[in-house]
């Protein structure tokens, strides 16, 4: 049973949820409404003049073949992002859940990377593949293969990708150790005790009571993988060879800062907006129903 | 108790004494993209001016590389807080144009203020860029450079070829870099800034339009149009080196330069403002050459420059105007001219300056120096080599970019990447026109 709280009068209530509205509106409506705005006009660099268009903004991008590629490399990058992360993250802490001495340790040598921007993360994995002076290219040539991700578009793909989904096993790993002692020993030593060997254990027991863990991880991650990655795409790649590893939101920055087109910006964030709306819902419309609580 | 009121007292009178000197004192904000060796010179040149007079304070600040600072001050200026100066490249020039309002053009900035110039002293390869079509100059040149071949000799001699050998043609040059990957020279040619140096300044060294309207002088309607059979040529032949192996692309900015300071790369096309790092770092006997070109077209015509202006924005007082046309006045004195061409390799861009350079004698125990201001000066400018004047610019030769790295990694030919790089250049040249007519 749903416990409920009535309140008399309206007043307390809406004092109770008015810092919560004030922060919505401040934060998200406000900034959505002139997004949308925003996506109508053409403005000049400098805010000196502007121009109504109506829906050009969308037209220009919606022709755009490198916009529509774009669609493409988010879906890939934040595919593997997310899953190479909670892959790892959950291998990880299957092990490490297993330790009988030491697991402090290890437990926080393995969320350290989480502590590290993504900016410095981008960085860090550039100096290793940099093709000057970085030790992995070097190796990687002494081994007859030719590092160059400014050139090749699926290694600087593999570099990006690399590089944000490092920081991000860390955080994946702390919630799959968290989930995994949370489940009842006994359950497991039952099912051990009937003969369940270690993966039809793990297979029929941990990964069903793993999973509103695994829904929120997934969310999450995606939701990293969609906005919060720009600080090493920036620094490693800035989007190029050729776009292959601009995604929608590394576009917003580069089409509105980098290049002053701020009514086409406008309009990415728009179509972005609308993107992640259906994301969620389909999210917790139909993946939530599989998830047991 | 009495000591501590002469304390207060004292600190009393020196606060006033410290107000009534910072009030009298104009201070004047400049926003730059100069970091490392030139960030240095640049303090200099500041510091000298803030000791030559007590009227006026400038306070420089570096914003990021050229890109980030235009997009600093864009940004402050839509909110009300820019600086007074700014320091924009070349290829946001056509953008700061058009923004009308934004700036105080130079001509009026110095008359406004009382300040004598003389803007016939510059030269006119450089100053024409910053000038209206009716001669109204814009903004103040300040640093400019050229496209020139880098040699490391010591290569040379270890490709087995002759230093000093004949390498003004790139089917000369094609020879050279032969020579060198057959005894195993790595990265036998390397460049920095592709479109600047292999479309931009290759189209006005043969003559040819980078774009309709004399590269976009004559208007916003202007189109681009280097895909003509002697550019593709030109970029088929660099991606059939990067598949050699015989060129090795190192990024879209001045990354290669590393690679030559090092020792590593044999040829480089890079900047004549290269000097100062390669005469720090190099530890090799180095040669500077003047760009190659092919043979049977209108080369060499005169290439075009690279560099930066200072713009003085609007919506300052008439103060700090004042203080702003007396920096800008001084920055073109002759001393500081020939100073900063001689440390950094940057053309001298009054004609005062590089005579002056020339009668010290600095050219002849400097060889090769003086070589970027006779490629950029050795012909009658022509509609095609005045230089480039397109909206968006920046963005365009982002896709310009692009589209060259299919050709380096082989998948692109030079036909198809240039023409959808006019493509696709054309869509933003249109929007910019709708945004500033």
């Amino acid at each position: 049973m749903e416990k409920r709280v009535f309140f008399k009068g309206w007043w307390l209530p809406a004092l109770l949820v008015a810092p919560q509205l004030l922060i919505s509106f401040v934060f998200f409506f406000y900034p959505s409404g002139q997004a949308i705005w925003n996506s109508l006009f053409l403005p000049d660099p400098f805010g000196l003049k502007t121009e109504f268009v109506g829906l050009d903004n969308f037209r220009f991008l919606l022709s755009d073949p490198y916009y529509l590629a774009s669609f493409k490399t988010t879906v890939i990058f934040s595919t593997a992002v997310s899953v190479s992360s909670m892959a790892l993250g959950l291998y990880l802490a299957a092990l490490a859940d297993r330790l009988i001495k030491g697991a402090g340790v290890y437990q926080t040598l393995l969320i350290w990377p989480y502590a590290i921007a993504p900016a410095i993360a981008g960085v860090l994995w550039l100096f290793m593949f940099n093709g000057n002076i970085g030790l992995a290219s070097y190796y990687l040539k002494a081994l007859g293969y030719e590092w160059n991700h400014t050139l090749k578009g699926d290694q600087a793909m593999f570099l990006v990708i690399l590089a944000s989904s490092w920081g991000r096993i860390s955080y994946n790993f702390l919630f799959f150790l968290a989930g995994l002692q949370a489940i009842p020993k006994s359950i497991i030593e039952a099912a051990a005790i009937d003969g369940a060997s270690f993966w039809k254990r793990f297979g029929t027991i941990v990964i069903p009571l793993l999973s509103p863990i695994t829904f929120f991880l997934l969310v999450v991650n995606i939701v990293y993988a969609f906005f919060d990655t720009f600080g090493v795409i920036h620094t490693i790649t800035s989007g190029g060879p050729e776009q292959s590893t601009t995604i929608l939101v590394y576009k917003v920055f580069s089409d509105g800062f980098v290049s002053q087109d701020l009514g086409s910006s406008a309009a990415q964030s728009v179509i972005l907006l609308v993107l992640v709306g259906i994301l969620t819902v389909i999210q917790f419309k139909y993946i939530e129903r599989k998830v047991h609580y | 108790m009495k000591t501590i009121k002469a304390i207060i007292a004292s600190l009393a009178l020196f606060a006033m004494f410290a107000g009534t000197t910072a009030q009298a004192k104009v201070e004047i904000q400049w926003w730059h993209a100069f970091g490392g060796r030139l960030g240095e010179l640049l303090d200099e040149q500041v510091n000298k001016f803030n000791a030559s007079q007590d009227k006026y304070t400038v306070v420089h600040t570096r914003k990021g590389n050229y890109s980030e600072t235009l997009n600093a001050g864009i940004a402050a200026f839509r909110a009300g807080q820019h600086p007074n100066i700014l320091m924009v490249f070349e290829v946001g020039t056509a953008s700061l144009m058009a923004a009308k309002g934004a700036y105080v053009p130079m001509y009026q900035l110095m008359k406004d203020a009382g300040q004598r110039f003389n803007p016939k002293g510059f030269v006119s390869a450089v100053s024409g860029y910053y000038t209206t079509t009716d001669g109204k100059m814009l903004s103040m040149p300040y640093n400019s450079s050229t496209p020139v071949l880098w040699v490391n000799k010591d290569l040379m001699k270890k490709a087995g070829l002759d230093p000093e050998m004949d390498l003004s043609t790139w089917k000369r040059v094609g020879n050279a870099l032969d020579a060198a990957k057959a005894k195993g020279i790595d990265m036998p040619f390397c460049t920095c800034w592709h479109s600047w140096v292999h479309l931009e300044n290759f189209s006005a060294y043969h003559n040819i339009p980078f774009a309709t309207k004399s590269n976009g002088f004559a208007g916003l309607d202007t189109e681009l149009s280097f895909n003509s059979p002697v550019h593709i040529k030109h970029i088929q032949t660099l991606g059939k080196w990067a598949q050699e192996g015989k060129f090795k692309y190192m990024g879209r900015r001045n990354e290669a330069g590393k690679n030559f300071r090092a020792g590593e790369c044999m040829l480089m096309t890079e900047s004549s403002a290269g000097y100062a790092g390669i005469k720090k770092e190099a530890k090799f006997e180095f040669g500077i050459r003047h760009l190659p070109y092919y043979g049977a077209t209108e080369a060499p015509q005169n290439t075009i420059i690279g560099g930066s202006s200072l713009w003085a924005l609007s919506g300052k007082s008439k103060e700090e105007n004042k203080a702003t046309a007396a920096f800008l006045a001084f920055l073109s004195r002759t001393d500081i001219q020939a100073k900063w061409h001689q440390d950094t390799g940057y053309l001298g861009v009054t004609t005062a300056a590089a005579s002056a350079t020339k009668k010290s004698g600095f050219y002849k125990s400097n060889p090769g120096t003086d070589l970027a201001g006779i490629q950029m000066m050795r012909n009658k400018v022509t509609q095609n080599s005045k230089g480039l004047r397109l909206g968006s610019f920046d963005q365009i030769r982002g896709i310009i970019d692009e589209e060259m790295e299919g050709v380096y990694n082989g998948t692109k030919t030079a036909q198809v990447a240039l023409d959808s790089a006019v493509k696709r250049g054309n869509v933003l040249l249109r929007r910019f026109e709708r945004a500033n007519k």
